[in-house]
């Protein structure tokens, strides 16, 4: 074993690109301006885009989760001047299509369970990663994870160890929607949300930052605008918040962000 | 990659519970597959059905996570003295130093799917009882497993469909690797249910008949379930008889939801990974345990691809025949197949399968045999493309 992995080092990689999707900010840009206080916050029903990116069958069945999950790849992949067709994925989330699961569970419970096969391999935890390989020719690996509310962490530490063990970028798409009731009262993500980063092993000329992440026992940073931290609270995608303000304000520093009980993460990030 | 030690491992399978179960059906080369008398399910199938999940009880402190998929996860690790080597693996390195990484394709979907029948008739509401985090939730497993053992590092549920629990290995090499954790409980757990049992009905893929892989009849696939650990670190000394990790390759089809890529090139592009991580060739692998499963358009698949890297040399077979196809667990309980075939010196055999598909030019094992075994490699892909292929080694 290289004795180099024996000592503890944080993982790092650098930041080439930012998507982001939440209730009332419909992508980065906007996002960027209410995390730096140049504009209020107010909470409206997400927006989703439209995803010209797949063919017209595709597209024609591409859910909430569908368009979320690719039009957040899509910014991030725009913004850092990328190509999808090459890049390696991590897709995570809490949960996959929950409307679809419920239309599911309700079917099975009536006296005609037949269900739909398209509803049925939307199902399954990676459609997203499904459609995007469909949508970008991307034969590269596709990650898909789950943590509940601690999925972005997770997605982070896979997507970052990815980066430095295969000396590749790789895209991670941290995304969550809502349950329609009853499973709402069970899980009750509001509404559609998430980020995408584009991680980079090497400094670009397009690199916004270089992050460090590494286990924490300290307590995660919260936000002080309200309507931010409650977003922050209900969808799990956007416990990444904290590390969104730093970049956003072009800040230099570490935050904490919440993971497992008991394990956070602090993440250091340096603007390039 | 470094190659890494498989400490311990066990597999609960409709064959049975743990390694000598399995070793005994495999080596009488016995199917556990019956037709389909699950819960309400009405389908002309035949299933995995594991033996005892009904009666298996959690620890009190833990009965929140109780649904089938998770007494099946318990079942698991308290099988072939798995947790304790865990728990010893605890002590060398501490509850924060040891990860969990496990794969499901729908966790406790079927404690849902039951709750959905017994909905409030006024409001809708799902029963009291209904906990949905520490059941359905695609984390609740690897939740559940982390309590089970009070750690309190790194967790991860991977959910890639029928990949998820050979990516599970993947992920965790790569953690050890960075050095963020000392060693890692991989695995999957995946347990019977409405959703996957109609679903795969419902696009024309589960056979009447126990699934025959490679057949030129075959006709489609036969659901399980399972539970599978290994318990990975890095190795102190080469332990001659002992189980290493070589290799691990990923790649996606880019193709279709539900559908295999016509020409295996996803699929073989996993293998080349898999063989280039471990630095390895096509000829340094003495045994490759298909993802097999039976239906039409993945054999074919599948079978190009392997025929492709390996030509007509090398022993292959699916072992779906037998334990049927156990979805996101099937790339644990495959790779631990493929452990005990390196340790026995024998490839198993392959349930079902009676005539050979001739457009496949594979050296397709159907029976069971003494062999010189070093090296194996295991399949598994899923839907989304997604696909995962391991190698293995034995300490000679």
């Amino acid at each position: 074993m290289n004795s180099v992995t024996m000592s503890r080092p944080s993982l790092e990689a650098w930041i080439g690109g930012i998507g982001f999707i939440a209730p009332g900010l419909p992508n980065w840009p906007n996002a960027r301006q209410v995390l730096r206080g140049e504009s209020s916050f107010e909470s409206t029903p997400t927006v989703l885009p439209v995803l010209n990116v797949l063919p017209p069958a595709e597209r024609r069945r591409a859910s909430r989760v569908i368009k979320l999950s690719l039009g957040l790849g899509l910014e991030a992949v725009v913004h850092a001047g990328a190509d999808a067709s090459t890049l390696a994925t991590v897709f995570t989330a809490s949960g996959a299509d929950g409307h679809n699961c419920h239309a599911l569970c309700e079917q099975l419970a009536s006296d005609d369970r037949q269900i739909s096969p398209t509803r049925f391999h939307n199902s399954v935890h990676n459609v997203s990663a499904g459609y995007w390989g469909i949508a970008t020719g991307s034969m590269a690996p596709c990650q898909v994870v789950s943590a509940f509310d601690a999925s972005f962490g997770a997605g982070l530490l896979d997507a970052l160890a990815q980066v430095m063990c295969d000396g590749r970028s790789v895209l991670l798409i941290a995304y969550d929607s809502e349950y329609p009731e009853p499973l709402h009262s069970q899980r009750d993500t509001p509404d559609c949300g998430g980020v995408a980063l584009l991680l980079d092993p090497q400094r670009s000329a397009n690199s916004l930052a270089s992050i460090q992440v590494a286990p924490s026992a300290e307590m995660a940073d919260i936000l002080t605008n309200a309507g931010l931290e409650a977003l922050r609270q209900k969808i799990p995608a956007m416990r990444a918040l904290p590390l969104l303000r730093q970049l956003a304000n072009d800040q230099s520093g570490a935050v904490c962000l919440e993971y497992l009980s008991s394990m956070q993460l602090k993440v250091e990030i340096q603007m390039c | 990659m470094s190659p890494l030690q498989l400490s311990a491992f066990t597999l609960t399978t409709c064959l049975g519970r743990g390694l000598d179960a399995t070793r005994e059906a495999l080596r009488s080369e016995r199917s556990g597959l019956t037709p389909c008398r699950f819960e309400t399910i009405v389908l002309d199938t035949w299933i995995g059905e594991v033996e005892g999940v009904d009666t298996q009880t959690l620890p009190a402190a833990l009965r929140h996570y109780d649904c089938r998929n998770n007494r099946l996860t318990l079942m698991g690790l308290e099988t072939d003295g798995f947790a304790l080597r865990v728990r010893e693996a605890i002590e060398r390195h501490g509850p924060t130093r040891v990860g969990v990484f496990l794969g499901t394709s729908t966790a406790g979907i079927l404690q849902t799917e039951q709750a959905y029948r017994r909905r409030d008739p006024a409001t809708g509401a799902l029963p009291a009882d209904f906990n949905y985090r520490s059941t359905q939730n695609a984390f609740s497993l690897a939740e559940f497993t982390r309590d089970y053992f009070g750690l309190q590092g790194m967790a991860m549920a991977i959910s890639t469909a029928c990949s998820s629990s050979a990516k599970v290995f993947a992920a965790a090499a790569r953690q050890l690797a960075v050095g963020s954790i000392d060693a890692a409980v991989v695995g999957g757990v995946d347990s019977l249910c409405l959703t996957t049992l109609y679903g795969f009905a419902s696009l024309q893929l589960t056979s009447p008949q126990p699934c025959r892989p490679y057949d030129a009849a075959r006709n489609g696939i036969s659901i399980g379930e399972a539970a599978a650990f290994a318990l990975l670190e890095r190795p102190d000394v080469a332990r001659p008889g002992s189980i290493q990790m070589l290799g691990a390759g990923e790649s996606s089809d880019a193709y279709h939801m539900s559908a295999p890529h016509p020409q295996g090139l996803g699929a073989r592009m996993a293998m080349e990974a898999a063989l280039r991580s471990a630095n390895l060739t096509p000829g340094d692998i003495d045994y490759v345990n298909l993802h097999g499963t039976a239906t039409p358009a993945n054999d074919a698949s599948e079978g190009r691809a392997v025929s492709a890297l390996f030509g007509d040399r090398v022993r292959c077979n699916s072992t779906k025949g037998a334990t049927g196809h156990t979805l996101g667990a099937a790339g644990a309980v495959e790779a631990i197949v493929c452990a005990l075939a390196l340790i026995d010196g024998r490839t198993p055999n392959s349930p079902g399968t009676q005539t050979l598909d001739p457009t496949i030019p594979i050296c397709y094992q159907i029976r069971g045999g003494e062999a010189h075994l070093v090296r194996a490699l295991s399949n598994s892909f899923g839907f989304g493309g997604s696909n995962c292929s391991l190698v293995l080694g034995l300490v000679e």
